[in-house]
């Protein structure tokens, strides 16, 4: 039980999909305007992450790894090549579902999102949850809780970053660096903190 | 839109969408297809190269892979098989098919393992003088639960043990899986194989006896609550060094130096 | 389109309409392979690449594909061409296809590259759209080899794994600085970069949203 409460602390904190590996940032730059677009953005990233790590993980490990297929008799062949386009396949689904879901049940907040909502098919954070998924070999439960862990992290660095943003609308900061300029500096400064995590056992 | 656009619009769709995918699923089957052989070459070979250097870590300065020879070794015989490819053999596979492996008959199966394969890997680690400085012998055994891998390190005239590196083991957490730690395989360090009268006397302890038995210096002490994995490591090196495993190669290794 | 007009094609996504430094595209896998520069001139040679090959495919079939389904086919021809080039790093360039690991795949969901299929290729010609795709890649890999190199360098005291200043732990006199190699190194690399570029080009600077007002006298 343990082994799980430690990957969840790590993908919240130590591996940060946003802040140690840079994922989803083009969304992270563009939306963090507002708190309630980011927290809106945050809550959609984390819910399709969660359902569609484990969803990946089950179609790699029954049907793409290497002897996957064995219980069809197909032992020996290794489909994990096609891994990318799946993974893809079944986040667009996910996200159309989830865009359709909003649009019948959230009309505010599906048009509050715009333009965001299908544009999480390309976050580089979901396809790469899934991608990571694979490289440490997670198991189903794994793969739940670091969905769980990445997701909720990913929109903690996100809702964070946009209240850091809301404040420096008031500061005077020089011209080449107004914008996305300081829009690094902060994150980097963000990263720096999260990788205290690091000294954590 | 009349009737007959929104057919073709969706029609149109459906063909397009089709005609892309299956270009693209020639596309990347004919890629993969074809390079899967040298993909999976490259695996097998980093997988060793980084096992290896593990092993070798501490004991020889960086490896160079280039001065690492593999050899794939007919173990009854103790020769080189050069018909055998090092990066692409895989002695477990090959120990499950009855073409290329041995029942290993009980009274020799200190390993507990069953079966042997016919051929086994070894590395050649030598020296700038060219002279053999390092072997490297790939072994496995049954532990209490689990089955132990692990790289036996020997020093070139095969008469001593230079470390004895396990990586995989699944026995009990803390008691058991102690044989993984570096302070346990310290003690194999530079421990002699054989007696004067070239009997293998290398072991581990597991025991209680006295600390002036005669054959103490060649035993590595046990792990107290650990009997079972103790013979268990027991059990593999003693049969890999033995007849039965990579005897007649280390001793034409040894003719060879002579 | 004359020779003129392909040359502005190919040069102004250089700095000008830089992807990363101007249109926040594709920062995703710049920041992460860029601890050393081998790993970012490999990424940039496949971003290039597949700009260029996913560009050049989507004009071909522009005219034929439907409005409903172009955004998933051109999803599926860059998944295809990122397969493809994943795959033949995995056979001849291998150690260095694991230092890369995921982000290689992650070229799918690299905004620049179906930016550009979307918002050029759709639009142009062959010609156009391959050069375009060859543009965005290289002014995507210039950020990427730049920080790269600034990375490397003050993090290894090396550039392209050759040691150029000796450190401190094999005997020389160079302090590394470990900073350089932890993620937070390449926002503020990049950061400096783009207040760089807008104090050069002060056209691409942003307006503050709320300026202070000039001070004015108090009255009594």
């Amino acid at each position: 039980m343990s082994a799980l409460a430690e990957l969840m602390l790590r993908s919240v904190f130590l591996d940060n999909l946003a802040l140690s590996f840079f994922l989803g940032m083009c969304t992270f730059l563009a939306v963090s305007k507002r708190v309630d677009t980011a927290l809106g953005v945050g809550l959609a990233v984390m819910f399709v992450q969660t359902v569609t790590v484990p969803v990946n993980n089950l179609i790699f490990t029954w049907l793409l790894a290497p002897g996957a297929l064995g219980w069809a008799g197909l032992g020996d062949i290794d489909l994990s090549f096609l891994k990318l386009i799946t993974f893809i396949g079944v986040i667009a689904a996910m996200v159309q579902v989830l865009e359709m879901t909003l649009e019948f049940h959230v009309p505010r907040l599906h048009r509050a999102m715009g333009i965001f909502l299908p544009l999480i098919t390309v976050n580089c954070a979901i396809l790469g949850g899934s991608l990571f998924m694979v490289e440490r070999s997670y198991g189903f439960g794994e793969s739940l809780v670091f969905g769980f862990g990445s997701g909720f992290g990913w929109a903690l660095a996100i809702v964070m970053f946009a209240a850091i943003r809301e404040r420096l609308k008031y500061a005077d900061i020089p011209d080449g660096l107004q914008g996305l300029g300081m829009n690094f500096i902060v994150a980097g400064i963000m990263s720096l903190g999260f990788l205290a995590f690091a000294g954590m056992a | 839109m009349s009737e007959t656009a929104n057919r073709d619009g969706t029609a149109r769709a459906l063909g397009v969408t089709l005609a892309v995918a299956f270009v693209c699923a020639l596309l990347v089957s004919v890629v993969a297809v074809s390079l899967r052989p040298v993909q999976q070459a490259n695996v097998k070979a980093e997988r060793v190269n980084q096992l290896v250097r593990e092993a070798l870590s501490g004991i020889a300065p960086m490896v160079k892979t280039e001065n690492l020879e593999a050899h794939v070794v007919e173990l009854a015989s103790g020769q080189f098989d050069d018909g055998i490819d090092p990066a692409t053999f895989d002695a477990e596979i090959a120990a499950s098919n009855p073409d290329t492996s041995v029942e290993i008959p009980r009274e020799f199966d200190l390993a507990r393992l069953r079966r042997r394969a016919l051929h086994a890997p070894v590395y050649l680690l030598r020296g700038s003088d060219n002279a053999i400085h390092t072997i490297i012998l790939p072994v496995s055994g049954r532990g209490y639960q689990s089955i132990l891998r692990a790289w036996l390190l020997l020093d070139g005239a095969a008469s001593k043990v230079r470390a004895l590196r396990i990586y995989e083991q699944s026995d009990t957490p803390g008691v058991g899986s102690r044989i993984e730690d570096p302070d346990w395989q310290a003690q194999w360090r530079d421990r002699p194989i054989y007696d004067d009268a070239g009997v293998l006397r290398i072991g581990v302890r597991t025991r209680g006896g006295a600390e002036t038995d005669e054959y103490a210096k060649y035993l590595v002490d046990g792990i107290s609550g650990a009997t079972r994995t103790a013979r268990g490591v027991d059990g593999m090196v003693r049969f890999w060094l033995g007849d039965f495993g990579f005897g007649p190669f280390l001793q034409r290794i040894r003719e060879a130096n002579r | 389109m004359t020779g003129n007009n392909y040359w502005k094609i190919l040069t102004r996504p250089l700095v000008d309409e830089n992807p990363l430094t101007l249109q926040i595209l594709g920062i995703c896998s710049a920041l992460a392979v860029t601890t050393a520069l081998d790993t970012a001139l490999l990424m940039s040679v496949v971003v290039v690449c597949v700009l260029a090959l996913g560009n050049g495919s989507v004009s071909l079939i522009r005219r034929q594909l439907p409005h409903s389904v172009r955004i998933i086919v051109q999803i599926t021809i860059i998944a295809s061409l990122v397969i493809v080039v994943d795959q033949i790093l995995q056979a001849y360039a291998f150690e260095m296809s694991k230092r890369l690991s995921v982000f290689v795949g992650l070229v799918i969901t690299n905004c620049i590259v179906l930016g550009r299929a979307e918002g050029f290729a759709m639009h142009n010609g062959f010609c156009a759209s391959v050069l375009d795709g060859i543009g965005n890649g290289l002014g995507y890999s210039l950020v990427l080899v730049i920080v790269g190199a600034i990375r490397e360098f003050f993090g290894k005291g090396s550039l392209l794994n050759l040691q150029i200043l000796v450190p401190v732990s094999d005997g020389g006199a160079f302090e590394p600085l470990h900073l350089m190699l932890l993620p937070p190194s390449a926002f503020f690399i990049i950061g400096g970069l783009i207040w760089y570029i807008r104090r050069k080009r002060p056209q691409q600077a942003e307006k503050p949203e709320f300026t202070l007002r000039p001070h004015e006298q108090g009255t009594e």
